[in-house]
């Protein structure tokens, strides 16, 4: 499946949707299409729909966490010193917001093809975490973006029974996030060491 | 009574005996098990009372699918945070006697879903456990050994006295508190009245960095 020609065919039948190719830099090489939230919908119900492509099936649906990241730069800016001009080296920071990423694993029982991996991004991690469900498109998509919403928080818009479902209903936290936080019950650790031998001990030390 | 008078009686052909002997003899050898199973420890131990071990040599064959019929809980399995109140549940729908045999790394202490998100770091934080077995999962073998450990002790309880069985003494307790599904975790996290453990000492807890397996 060529990525490129599945891209511009969307883009010909979706107008004004913004695609991006994620590419996949291990051996693998299994690349992936980033569609914008606005658009996944029509896209996704083309990739199911066009003849040539017929992505009858979904096989899994996972989520991503990504965290704020900081990259750091060196960059060389000019500056006035005691009145003469000089190179001075200075580090620029970017921050970049983090995101959760739901991704689709696509393939054609008719075609015999795949998978077309489709990536979702919401907005940030904290508010604007929500994202259109393609559950009415893939039925198979039902549980396991309800295992998304209970793991880490993406809220699908559409879903016929967004409910968690691996966790109790009454559970806040989503556990899959990378800044969860667990309960602190290492009070007995038979065999302890790294990070839960860290954790035993501070939890007898009571500095939690 | 004498140990050698009995079994001298015995070569003539009289059997003596107390109502203590005959009445744990009685117990022990029809402990009925709940049918229950949590994971793939629950394979063995269904593999246990099968043609090739064969748990009814030990009068456990009576699997029952009530919890109003059965003696023994065998806690077969990963216990989750979210299965946990289900499972003390149970525990308190037993009429006594009951006894509990943990099955396996999980059941013990959660095993190697130990810091997992959802899983319960040992069952003998809600309930009262009798006979532990470690393994991942135990062999039949090791199921019918805590079965037969089981038995002595059902054997060797007096019917009168501190150790007494438990449905003999009006003021021990039958049921434990089911946890509530809360916010962060299960409330309570644990039982206190059940789960101790040793305060740990500064030396213990240095034999805890270096040497691995603490004395905690």
């Amino acid at each position: 499946m060529d990525l490129e020609k599945i891209k511009s065919a969307i883009e010909a039948a979706v107008p004004g949707c913004s695609l991006q190719l994620v590419l996949n830099g291990s051996p693998c090489l299994q690349h992936s299409l980033w569609v914008d939230r606005g658009h996944a919908f029509e896209v996704a119900k083309f990739l199911r729909d066009d003849p040539e492509l017929h992505l009858d099936y979904c096989s899994n649906v996972t989520g991503v966490d990504w965290l704020d990241t900081e990259t750091s730069e060196k960059v060389k800016v000019k500056q006035l010193l005691d009145g003469i001009e000089k190179e001075v080296e200075e580090i620029r920071k970017t921050r970049t917001p983090g995101y959760l990423e739901a991704v689709y694993h696509l393939y054609s029982m008719e075609k015999k093809h795949g998978p077309l991996v489709l990536r979702l991004r919401t907005e940030d991690r904290a508010g604007q975490v929500t994202l259109p469900s393609l559950t009415p498109i893939w039925r198979s998509a039902e549980f396991q973006e309800r295992e998304i919403f209970d793991l880490y928080g993406i809220v699908f818009a559409g879903h016929p029974d967004l409910r968690r479902i691996l966790m109790w209903d009454e559970f806040e936290d989503h556990p899959m996030r990378r800044d969860y936080v667990e309960p602190d019950d290492y009070e007995y650790e038979p065999t302890p060491h790294d990070a839960v031998l860290k954790k035993s001990i501070e939890h007898q030390h009571g500095l939690k | 009574m004498d140990q050698k008078l009995k079994i001298d009686l015995s070569r003539q052909g009289i059997f003596t005996t107390t109502l203590e002997e005959l009445y744990n003899w009685g117990r022990k050898s029809s402990v009925w098990p709940l049918t229950f199973g949590l994971a793939c420890c629950a394979i063995e131990m269904i593999a246990t009372t099968m043609a090739r071990y064969d748990l009814a040599r030990f009068g456990a064959e009576v699997f029952r699918p009530s919890p109003r019929q059965a003696d023994l809980m065998i806690v077969a399995g990963t216990v989750t945070k979210k299965m946990a109140p289900q499972v003390v549940r149970l525990y308190n729908q037993m009429p006594e006697p009951k006894y509990v045999i943990a099955m396996g790394a999980c059941a013990i202490s959660g095993g190697p879903f130990k810091q997992g998100y959802n899983v319960l770091k040992g069952i003998d934080r809600y309930i009262p456990v009798d006979v532990h077995i470690p393994g991942c999962p135990p062999r039949p073998e090791a199921l019918m050994d805590a079965f037969i450990t089981l038995q002595k002790k059902i054997e060797s309880q007096h019917l009168t006295g501190a150790d007494r069985p438990r449905h003999l003494d009006r003021d021990a307790p039958s049921e434990f508190v089911v946890p509530q599904f809360g916010a962060h975790d299960l409330e309570p996290s644990k039982n206190p009245k059940l789960w101790h453990i040793l305060p740990v000492t500064p030396k213990d807890q240095c034999t805890l960095g270096e040497n691995g397996p603490g004395k905690n």
